[in-house]
């Protein structure tokens, strides 16, 4: 656990309203640099929303939310990038016709150091062999798997060099196997010293890695604390379930 | 700038460069006329591959610039003497800065209706030449042969033009390859491939397209002004041809779509294939008609075109056939 305890991004009473639907209801919440910062919350939690107002893709209702110190509360998405701020999709969106190293250049490319090409060639292809898909560097993206995909796209929010990484459920869909590599990367990442908000459904994974978890449901917040926290919050256990025991036994991972 | 140290990037344009002299060297009129053609062709669908293939924006109205840069250069060589290569700068600018204002607003568009959009923009300018009096109106302007006095004559002038026609060719190949590998190319393709997600790796998409929109309409413009400067007279009809902007995104389709030399080889295939449909007797009415056949085919079996095909096929290559 990173002892810094200064705030690198802090969401202040964000909500988010679309027409009659309040996503997001009045959301606090503050990530410490270095830490894995986990995001639980039922399916239409709001959890992918505040991803979206996070990095700029909608600006909030109300509320706002820093950066380093710093309002970017209506900045468009490619302003935050340049400040440090990366994601990966829930749903992948490689770039498809583009290669896999021409995605990760990308990445570099247009990221928080705007690099020119030739360094965003190799820090491209440093991303590449981090991840792993260094066999398929030359493949058109639209060519993976979905687990390869998960990882191009880590790889191209790497190459940006981030200060923030926001990982969308980055273990939906991998089989054990992928998910306990994916895991070892994501610990790998955090060791760099960039600090992480996941948004992930297997509760096991996100209870080990997290530093902090946060609960969401219908958009408001119903818990915050360390894992073990959490799991033995009662609201957190009845917005799951219901059945007191068999949340308990969910939560701590051993359904 | 590692497009300049790649060999393909010189042999791309040293044999378009023997192409262009070989009329010349055989001193042979009717091929500089052919060649004259292609040329100016492989102009308009280069230029319209860096917004449609690169950028993913189908500009079906293209030749709207290069009927505005026309139009422009033919007024001021006609009525100042402005030298033809001047005033077909002036008509680049022009058009490039028409392109800035409207891509501003249009660009926000998305897919079919950006296309709608241009065909509107081009038949609005139609419209608008056929209506002003000062430039001719519906009969166009007509130049004073002693205008070509200036260049030696009529047949030296056409010899000049043919010149800067090859001049324009290279340079809007060269551009079309320089934006290709660029940083700046790259973050077109991730706006045709995603725009949403392009924006969220960085890329700024409304700057992006709307640069590649100026560019794009600086070469058809001057191409359009060194064609009617040739030609010495303009009518708003064929300045404006919508037929020949759907005949330029054919050759894109046919050479592939998203390369550089796919839109080279696509104009001179599609052009000695008209040319040949068109001097035989029972095929000369339909060459539209077989251009239209051509495309559907090649939208639905030849998505990426010829050079796409080669590179799909090889990909070996496709470190180097860009």
């Amino acid at each position: 656990m990173n002892t810094n305890d200064a705030v690198i991004l802090r969401v202040e009473n964000v909500s988010k309203r679309f027409g009659g639907l309040l996503a997001l209801d009045r959301v606090t919440l503050s990530v410490k640099q270095g830490e894995i910062f986990g995001i639980i919350g039922p399916n239409g939690a709001g959890k992918t929303t505040l991803f979206n107002v996070i990095n700029g893709v909608y600006p909030p209702t109300e509320g706002r939310i820093f950066f380093r110190g710093e309002d970017v509360t209506n900045l468009p998405p490619y302003e935050l990038a340049r400040r440090g701020l990366a994601r990966t999709f829930q749903v992948v969106r490689p770039l498809g016709e583009l290669t896999v190293r021409e995605n990760v250049i990308a990445g570099a490319c247009f990221g928080r150091e705007h690099l020119p090409l030739e360094k965003a060639e190799r820090i491209a292809d440093e991303m590449i062999e981090f991840v792993g898909l260094g066999a398929r560097k030359e493949m058109l993206a639209s060519k993976l798997n979905v687990a390869q995909k998960k990882r191009l796209e880590l790889a191209r929010a790497l190459a940006a060099r981030p200060i923030v990484l926001l990982l969308d459920e980055v273990l939906a869909g991998l089989n054990p196997h992928e998910i306990s590599d994916m895991l070892t990367v994501i610990r790998q990442i955090r060791e760099q010293g960039i600090t992480i908000l996941m948004i992930e459904h297997l509760m096991h994974a996100i209870m080990n890695l997290s530093d902090r978890v946060f609960v969401l449901d219908y958009g408001a917040q119903i818990a915050e604390g360390t894992p073990q926290e959490v799991s033995n919050n009662p609201r957190v256990i009845e917005a799951y379930l219901g059945d007191p025991d068999v949340a308990r036994r969910f939560l701590e991972g051993t359904v | 700038m590692h497009t300049l140290k790649s060999p393909f990037f010189w042999i791309v344009l040293i044999v378009l460069s023997a192409l262009a002299a070989l009329p010349v060297l055989t001193n042979s009129t009717a091929m500089r006329e052919d060649m004259f053609l292609i040329l100016m062709l492989m102009i308009l669908a280069s230029s319209i591959n860096i917004i449609m293939g690169y950028t993913g924006y189908v500009s079906f109205g293209h030749i709207v610039f290069f009927g505005l840069g026309g139009y422009v250069a033919f007024f001021l060589t006609r009525e100042f003497q402005v030298h033809f290569v001047l005033a077909a700068l002036v008509g680049g600018i022009c058009a490039s800065t028409i392109a800035f204002l409207i891509g501003l607003p249009v660009l926000r568009l998305r897919g079919a209706y950006f296309a709608l959009a241009t065909i509107g923009i081009n038949e609005a300018f139609r419209a608008f030449f056929t209506n002003f009096e000062p430039w001719g109106g519906s009969v166009g302007m007509f130049f004073n042969i002693a205008v070509y006095d200036a260049y030696g004559g009529a047949k030296n002038a056409g010899q000049l033009a043919y010149y800067a026609m090859v001049g324009l060719a290279l340079v809007t190949v060269a551009t079309s390859f320089l934006i290709k590998k660029s940083r700046f190319g790259l973050g077109l393709m991730a706006i045709r491939e995603d725009q949403d997600a392009a924006m969220v790796l960085g890329v700024h998409p409304a700057r992006y397209k709307v640069i590649t929109y100026t560019i794009s309409a600086f070469f058809p413009a001057m191409a359009g002004a060194i064609f009617f400067f040739k030609n010495g007279l303009i009518e708003p009809g064929p300045a404006f041809e919508l037929h020949r902007s759907i005949e330029a995104l054919v050759m894109v389709m046919l050479g592939g779509y998203g390369t550089v030399t796919g839109p080279i080889v696509g104009a001179i295939v599609y052009e000695r294939l008209r040319g040949f449909l068109i001097t035989d007797p029972t095929l000369s009415n339909a060459h539209l008609v077989i251009a239209g056949v051509m495309l559907l085919l090649i939208v639905l079996f030849m998505t990426a075109g010829v050079v796409g095909w080669v590179r799909q096929r090889v990909p070996a290559l496709r470190r180097y056939l860009e």
